[in-house]
């Protein structure tokens, strides 16, 4: 099949993170992502703190599967889509779990999008794809440079096309990203790597 | 790209094997993604640059280990947090421990800065139970426990506070509730209202290597256990499992859960959205 983006199958898991103005193209992401998507995927949004009730539900809404807020320690699953809970931080832990923090805001933020790219690049090394959004604020843009450390993929939304785009600007200008992509391109790259995880799987 | 300091497991557990050693306190199983991320706070805020540097300031510094410990834990808190909690607490956990007992022994097992023991008095005074309760509050961090005793709240956190207060209470005969009454404005900080704090004992206590002091109706270690790793979860919660009366309640934080304890057996839940257990076998 015709591969645009070369995509690797070596890939285990897939973080995303976005803030104002990411909601729609959150939500036309999950809509098109594939019913069988072979890796977790990671999702930190910003969101009102006290609000604990209805975003996971409206996230859910028109996705292909649904979005979870997992609990402290939570098993990772292969294919589950996993949403940060309001007022904590979510971080990929030791032994294929999620741990979950009330620390310090991060960038006003809780949960932060760095804390969960910065640890998921710590467990996941070169085989995680970090997906940042549009956004107001440079959370982000620190998470994206520890994901490129480590040797993981570093895709931006394009800023021509973000909402409002100082946090994908934010992270172009720490980090020299791999693919800086419109919202229905990152769903082209998902399938494509849905197909090369899923080969290098059997 | 600036250079990042990578601390790695074997560097945490070096430091965990000092400290263990040396000052008794035992870290090796706190949860690596938080734990890792506060050693790195450490090192940033005293400029060590690398673990060793740590380490060796810990080995040769015993009056630094105090510090470290208050920067090493995470003590962010409010009053009321999850309204909805205090709500069921008030409506139905405390009645039914009164009615069985008439008198409640509650235990804030990692109380920080004390904002969750203010919430319970406050509770408690409006229900009219303060008088028939016993309370205990503890936490590893000596500095956060000095700070608790003093119920002095900073201001900027009040409209937090009073939001969490209306949202678990509502109005009462349609008057909006005012949680200013319990304190008095000093400088930058609200201070409680000491009066109603008698039946209130602080005290530092480890939940790792600390023992089982007391047996109490109602416990609530909420947000504590999501720092451990599921080894030292199954651990403290036995102990906590000890501190309870048969039937008493214990309260976790709304992102934790029990399920995959190993004594999970010996409780049943009580309200599951708002993580509330009670205990059902010795
Ligand atoms: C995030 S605070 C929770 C405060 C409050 N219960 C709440 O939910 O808002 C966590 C507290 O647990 C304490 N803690 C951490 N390890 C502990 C241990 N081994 N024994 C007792 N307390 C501990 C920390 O010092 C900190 O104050």
């Amino acid at each position: 099949m015709f591969s645009r983006y070369k995509v690797s199958g070596k890939y285990r898991a897939v973080v995303i993170g976005g803030s104002a103005g990411s909601f729609q193209g959150i939500n036309k992401i999950l809509a098109e992502l594939p019913k069988e998507f072979p890796l977790p995927v990671f999702m930190c949004l910003h969101r009102l703190k006290h609000v604990r009730n209805g975003f996971v539900e409206a996230l859910s809404i028109k996705s292909s599967k649904p979005v979870v807020e997992p609990y402290d320690k939570e098993t990772i699953k292969r294919g589950q889509i996993y949403l940060a809970p309001a007022n904590y931080h979510m971080s990929i832990e030791l032994g294929n779990s999620i741990a979950l923090s009330t620390e310090e805001m991060e960038n006003n933020s809780r949960p932060a999008i760095d804390y969960t790219f910065e640890t998921a690049a710590y467990v996941f090394r070169d085989k995680l794809v970090g997906i940042l959004l549009s956004g107001a604020n440079k959370d982000g843009a620190y998470g994206m440079m520890r994901i490129k450390q480590k040797g993981g993929l570093t895709i931006v939304q394009d800023p021509e096309e973000s909402a409002i785009n100082a946090m994908p600007n934010a992270a172009l200008a720490q980090t020299k990203v791999d693919m800086i992509l419109k919202v229905d391109q990152i769903i082209e790259f998902l399938l494509e790597l849905d197909r090369a995880c899923k080969m290098s799987q059997l | 790209m600036s250079i990042e300091l990578d601390i790695e497991i074997t560097d945490i557990r070096r430091l965990t094997d000092l400290i263990k050693d040396k000052y008794g306190y035992d870290f090796k199983d706190y949860a690596m993604s938080s734990f890792r991320r506060r050693i790195k706070r450490v090192i940033d805020i005293y400029k060590f640059k690398t673990v060793d540097k740590l380490i060796q300031v810990l080995d040769t510094t015993p009056t630094f280990f105090e510090e470290f410990i208050s920067e090493i834990t995470v003590n962010v808190t409010e009053m009321f947090r999850d309204p909805t909690f205090w709500r069921i607490l008030k409506e139905q956990i405390i009645p039914n421990i009164i009615l069985n007992h008439d008198r409640i022994s509650i235990w804030h097992a990692g109380c920080s800065s004390g904002e969750e023991v203010l919430s319970m008095v406050i509770m408690l005074h409006e229900m009219g139970f303060l008088e028939k309760a016993k309370i205990m509050a503890t936490d590893i961090d000596t500095a956060i426990i000095n700070k608790a005793k003093t119920a002095a709240i900073p201001l900027k956190n009040m409209e937090l506070n009073q939001k969490n207060y209306t949202s678990a209470f509502g109005s009462e005969g349609g008057q909006p509730l005012n949680l200013k009454k319990y304190f008095r404005d000093v400088g930058q900080e609200s201070v409680f209202d000491k009066s109603l704090l008698q039946n209130v004992t602080y005290r530092k206590h480890d939940l790792v290597q600390g023992s089982v002091f007391s047996k109490f109706d109602l416990v609530l270690c909420r947000n504590v256990m999501i720092y451990f790793n599921q080894t030292l979860q199954n651990a403290v919660l036995a102990k906590l499992h000890e501190s309870m009366f048969k039937y008493g309640y214990l309260a976790i934080g709304s992102k934790e859960s029990l399920i995959w304890c190993d004594i999970a057996n010996k409780f049943i839940v009580v309200n599951n959205e708002e993580k509330i257990y009670k205990k059902i076998k010795d």
